[in-house]
Parts: structure tokens; C-alpha cells; sequence
């Protein structure tokens, strides 16, 4: 029963993420977005498997914590470097920054 | 009978703070408070469902499992948002800034004036 109301509780969360993505003016906000879908993402799997009797899908959100951390780092690195092997540091004089 | 209560309260106080944190990213005004609300899932909504969970499953291997998932988004998910946060400041976006005439005014207007110096050269 409290199986539902997390899993409810979490699918609303998802919902307003993707809202946040289509709307969000920049593009930091769409990536902040999915970054907060993926990990809704590994909340839900868990508490599905539980929900069905089937702990093992466990697995599946351990591998999707994982990958959904690299993505997110990818995407920020592309769009601020345009490359993904780059190895360019931020020039500080150039980027105003605290 | 107790753990199961102790369990039901985790659940039900993680899904109340997955709600807030969603509804702060929907209503926050700028990316960086956005990030503020989305750590709140990141950590106190997925720690107390994991840990609700973990009172469900007894002490058995899905118990571990559970535990490696939270030690991994617990360290992830700060790393994740600092590198938004900085990725959005080193491409241009500036925080808002207070505006109004209450307390404060000093350093609020300090620092939009360090944010105007760099309104020209922002991309």
C-alpha cells in the first residue's frame, strides 16, 4: 500500500521534471531536469520491484545510477566545451567567477 | 508490526519531500535556486525511501543492494549539481540578485554591481 503512494509520489516528481526540461529557458535548466528524471528513475525501479514481489529489478537501478551520473557529466562537459575529450580549463579572466 | 509503522513513516516522508522538491523546480525563479530544490530529492527524499525499503527487506542481500544504490547517489548527486551550477555560471547565467529596498541593501547592491560590470562581455 505505501508502495503506491511512493511510487504516485514519484511519478508526480517525474512529471514536473519533465515540465521544468520543456519549459526551462536555459539549457542548464533541461540538463538540471535530467539529471532529477534519472534519479526519480533509480527511486522508482526500486520501489517497483517491491511493489511486484521481484527485488532483483534492484539491479537494474544500481546500473541506472551509474549511467545516469555519466550522462549528465557528458552533457555538461559538451556544452560547455563543444567536446567531449576536451581538456581546456576555464580561463578565469575571461569568466567572471567567485 | 513496529518496523513495518517505522517503514510507513519513511516512505510517506520521503514521498512528501520528492513532492516539494518537484514543485521547487517547477516555481524556483533561476537555475541555481532550481538546484537547491532538486538536492532536496537528491538526498532527504532518496535516503528516507531507500531507507524505508531497507526496513522492508530485512537484513538480506536486497538490503545491500539498497545500501550500495544510496552510497553511490549520495555521492553523485552533489557532484552532479556543483557541476551544473558551474557549468551554468561559466556559460554566462548570472544568479538573481535581491532588488528590493528592505534590509540588506548594501551587499545586494555591491553585487549587482559586480554582475552589471560583466553585463557587456556575458555571452
Amino acid at each position: 500500500m505505501m508502495f503506491v503512494v511512493s511510487a504516485v509520489a514519484i511519478l508526480l516528481t517525474m512529471g514536473m521534471a519533465i515540465a521544468r526540461g520543456l519549459r526551462g529557458p536555459t539549457v542548464y535548466d533541461r540538463a538540471l531536469a535530467v539529471n532529477m528524471f534519472g534519479t526519480a528513475t533509480v527511486l522508482l525501479i526500486a520501489v517497483l520491484g517491491f511493489l511486484t514481489g521481484r527485488p532483483d529489478f534492484l539491479d537494474l537501478a544500481l546500473v541506472y545510477a551509474l549511467l545516469s551520473f555519466i550522462g549528465t557529466i557528458a552533457i555538461l562537459k559538451f556544452v560547455s566545451y563543444g567536446d567531449l575529450a576536451s581538456t581546456r580549463e576555464p580561463d578565469p579572466e575571461e569568466d567572471w567567477t567567485w | 508490526m513496529v518496523i513495518d509503522i517505522l517503514s510507513w513513516v519513511f516512505l510517506a516522508s520521503g514521498a512528501f519531500f520528492m513532492l516539494v522538491a518537484g514543485v521547487g523546480v517547477l516555481r524556483m525563479p533561476d537555475v541555481f535556486t532550481r538546484l537547491h530544490a532538486a538536492g532536496i530529492k537528491d538526498t532527504l527524499g532518496a535516503a528516507l525511501t531507500i531507507i524505508g525499503l531497507m526496513l522492508q527487506a530485512g537484513l538480506t542481500l536486497v538490503a545491500v543492494k539498497l545500501a550500495l544504490i544510496w552510497i553511490f547517489l549520495w555521492f553523485t548527486s552533489p557532484v552532479a549539481s556543483h557541476s551544473v551550477a558551474r557549468a551554468a555560471l561559466l556559460g554566462g547565467v548570472r544568479p538573481i540578485l535581491q532588488q528590493t529596498d528592505g534590509d540588506g541593501l548594501e551587499s545586494a547592491t555591491e553585487s549587482a554591481r559586480l554582475g552589471d560590470d560583466q553585463e557587456g562581455s556575458s555571452r
